[in-house]
């Protein structure tokens, strides 16, 4: 069993920010925040200048990343000097792992990654039917791939990315871009069922934005949950500021997120009735 | 393949995984997941109906590129320019298509394989309006809701498209992020498909994006190349030994090109926008050009694998090219595989000598050309002794939508060729 796969023994919580928003510096605080608020894995935005699967929340935040200078290298040196005992995925997008060290392939990103200790990666525009080079590149180093799983996908294609993906499941709530919203789409619930069968940790994504979504999302059956938009919201809103509290905001959200993932799995553990 | 051959499929050739929707190691299909089964159930639809002309299709689809949509569009013998050149000169005329360019091929093909497939909305991104005006004219033509994203920028330099792809009816979506061209307009109008993936399809504007657009767009614009074709070896009763086309994503390209493609004795010329230089400032992120041919380097956008404008890390610049019709940052997949298998010469003209190319064809030969069009012409000026005895310039579209942008432009510069422009001044501008 990986790292990551262990994270989700109990069922977990999975923050998301962009490394380098507003400063590498300050994405080093706020992640200290979310472990401390209860983060079980940590998914780390590497920033790609065409962020074609994001909303305008996580979009702005790519965008003041790219303008604080971060490169892959900056990021990989970010994550090798974390001190965080929690695993780390790297989401961003496959040109950049393509263009890493010159090598017409994934495989020295993936090599360097193993490196400074990154567990996996989530790559929104690599689908199954693309991803042979990276899957490999993952076995021979020991890391994860995570596949998103849409509400669109069905079928043959859905066993084939379950077969590929490792480490968990990224269900994808709703269908569109990332972005919070208020309510848990009915989708959720389809797509969770959908996978239900698999052997596999499945974390929900896509809109979550509240510890009471975050509940009825394990409620409904995932193994995790993973929340983007709504955390960046704190720092495009309060960010960047001398003496800004946005490391006690984070915390706080981590930790109503969190503490909802909890609840749920105490519900979901209650004897039928009670 | 052309819409002639109904039964012959050419998939990929000699790729990494040998499938289809692979030029080379160029292509494939790199979308986010939710846009999976739509690219597949396109990817179903485009065998069924286009190459298999089910429930009669291409029929229909041709019918109606004859009676809504003008073609076949001449070839024209220029005979000034002729003279100039010391070499044939013929030119296709797209920019006679109803709307005037040869976005209307694929934009008519795509609304009704839409209507086909049951969808019950388009969207599409365009750059210089002219791919979303020829969208807005089939949805309006075919029934269909309709609605265009459009770079901030592009819409400041093509007020006029914006107005026409109103009137027939479509919403116009402003895209600030970026620069706000068409790259950026591209991003966002794929965000809105992914949300709306059930009932939408997103005609794309050109030879670009994941399989099997870029097989599709090209079937639906080698109809420029099928006429030309015949219609030279009627003319001249030859096949030219060149042909000339200008190269932004790369549609007319492909479609000029596309039946040339065999004739080996045809040397087949993609001009890009040279813009106002070919290096890239990497710390500033930009290349003042939209040279992806003739200076990119291999790397995945917009759900292909192409060459690229990008820095070295793999984030892609912006491009920039007088021709808002010419900038972008990438190129059709399929071109990127014909130039690194040496049938396709990648060439480029800057700024300065596209404008001077306008005024040239718009005064030797009374055709006011697109900006991306002049581009053609102005390498045919420079590199006459490359062009053979007898060739085809492609003229992809009319000027009309360039003219705030030219006038601009022309004042900036001392241009030999273009009109004075103090009757401006003189009446008080």
């Amino acid at each position: 069993m990986s790292d990551l796969e262990a994270a989700f023994d109990e069922p977990a919580f999975v923050p998301y920010l962009c490394v380098g928003d507003p400063s590498v510096e300050r994405t080093r605080e706020y992640v200290q925040a979310l472990v401390r608020g209860g983060a079980d894995v940590l998914e780390l935005g590497l920033p790609f200048s065409e962020p074609i699967a994001e909303g305008p929340t996580i979009q702005g935040s790519v965008v003041r990343a790219l303008e604080a200078g971060v490169t892959p290298e900056v990021y990989l040196d970010f994550v090798e000097s974390l001190d965080v005992d929690v695993p780390v995925v790297c989401m961003t997008y496959y040109n950049l792992l393509y263009q890493y060290g010159d090598s017409d392939g994934p495989e020295s990103f993936v090599a360097r990654a193993a490196e400074v200790g990154i567990s996996g990666f989530v790559i929104p525009d690599l689908p199954a039917e693309e991803a042979g080079p990276l899957r490999a590149a993952c076995d021979e180093h020991g890391l994860d791939l995570v596949f998103i799983v849409a509400p669109t996908t069905a079928g043959e294609r859905l066993e084939r990315m379950v077969e590929l993906s490792s480490g968990y499941l990224y269900v994808q709530a709703r269908l569109g871009v990332t972005g919070a919203k208020a309510d848990v789409s009915d989708q959720t619930a389809e797509s969770l069922a959908k996978v239900s069968q698999y052997d596999i940790p499945k974390a929900v994504g896509f809109g979550v934005s509240s510890g009471d979504q975050a509940r009825h999302i394990v409620e409904a059956g995932a193994d995790g949950v993973i929340v983007g938009s709504a955390l960046v919201d704190i720092v495009a809103e309060f960010g960047d500021a001398d003496g800004d509290d946005v490391p006690d905001r984070l915390e706080a959200m981590a930790r109503e997120l969190s503490e909802g993932v909890t609840a749920g799995a105490e519900d979901m553990a209650k004897p039928e009735g009670q | 393949m052309s819409l002639n051959d109904e039964t012959r499929r050419e998939d990929g050739d000699t790729t990494d995984e040998d499938r289809p929707g692979t030029f080379g190691r160029y292509g494939g299909q790199y979308v986010p997941e939710a846009l999976m089964p739509a690219v597949q159930e396109l990817e179903d639809a485009y065998e069924r109906y286009v190459l298999g002309n089910e429930d009669g299709f291409v029929d229909e689809f041709r019918r109606r590129l004859r009676d809504f949509g003008g073609r076949p569009t001449p070839l024209q013998r220029a005979d000034r320019l002729s003279d100039r050149f010391g070499t044939e000169v013929y030119l296709k005329r797209e920019d006679l298509v109803h709307g005037g360019a040869h976005k209307l091929n694929n934009a008519l093909g795509q609304v009704l394989l839409a209507k086909y497939m049951g969808k019950e909305r388009v969207v599409a991104e365009t750059g210089a309006g002219q791919h979303g005006t020829a969208t807005a004219m089939a949805a309006a033509h075919l029934d269909v809701p309709c609605e265009v994203y459009m770079g901030t920028r592009d819409i400041q330099r093509q007020r006029p498209n914006v107005f026409r792809m109103r009137l027939n009816g479509s919403e116009v979506n402003p895209v600030s992020a970026g620069r706000g061209t068409l790259k950026e307009a591209i991003n966002e109008t794929m965000r809105d498909w992914a949300t709306n993936v059930e009932d939408t399809h997103y005609v794309i504007g050109s030879v670009v994006g994941p399989h099997p657009f870029p097989e599709m767009v090209r079937t639906f614009q080698s109809v420029i190349s099928e006429e030309a074709r015949e219609q030279v070896q009627e003319q001249a009763g030859r096949l030219p030994d060149s042909v000339v086309a200008c190269a932004g994503g790369g549609s007319n390209t492909m479609g000029a090109f596309h039946e040339f493609v065999g004739d080996e004795s045809v040397d087949l010329f993609a001009v890009e926008a040279g813009g106002s230089s070919l290096a890239v400032d990497e710390d500033a992120g930009v290349a003042p050009n939209s040279a992806s041919l003739s200076t990119g380097s291999d790397g995945v956008l917009h759900g292909a694998r192409t060459k690229l404008l990008q820095d070295s890390d793999g984030n892609v610049v912006e491009s920039h090219s007088v021709s808002s019709g010419l900038d972008y940052a990438g190129v059709g997949p399929e071109l990127a595989h014909l130039v690194d298998t040496d049938r396709v010469t990648p060439v480029n003209v800057d700024d300065d000598a596209a404008l001077e190319a306008f005024h040239l064809l718009s005064q030797e030969e009374g055709i006011i050309p697109a900006l991306e069009s002049a581009h053609a012409v102005a390498f045919a000026d420079a590199h006459p002794e490359q062009l053979g005895e007898l060739t085809v310039v492609n003229v992809s579209g009319r000027g009309d939508k360039d003219l705030e942008s030219v006038i601009e432009e022309t004042e900036k510069r001392e241009l030999s060729n273009a009109p004075s422009m103090d009757v401006f001044s003189e009446v008080g501008r």
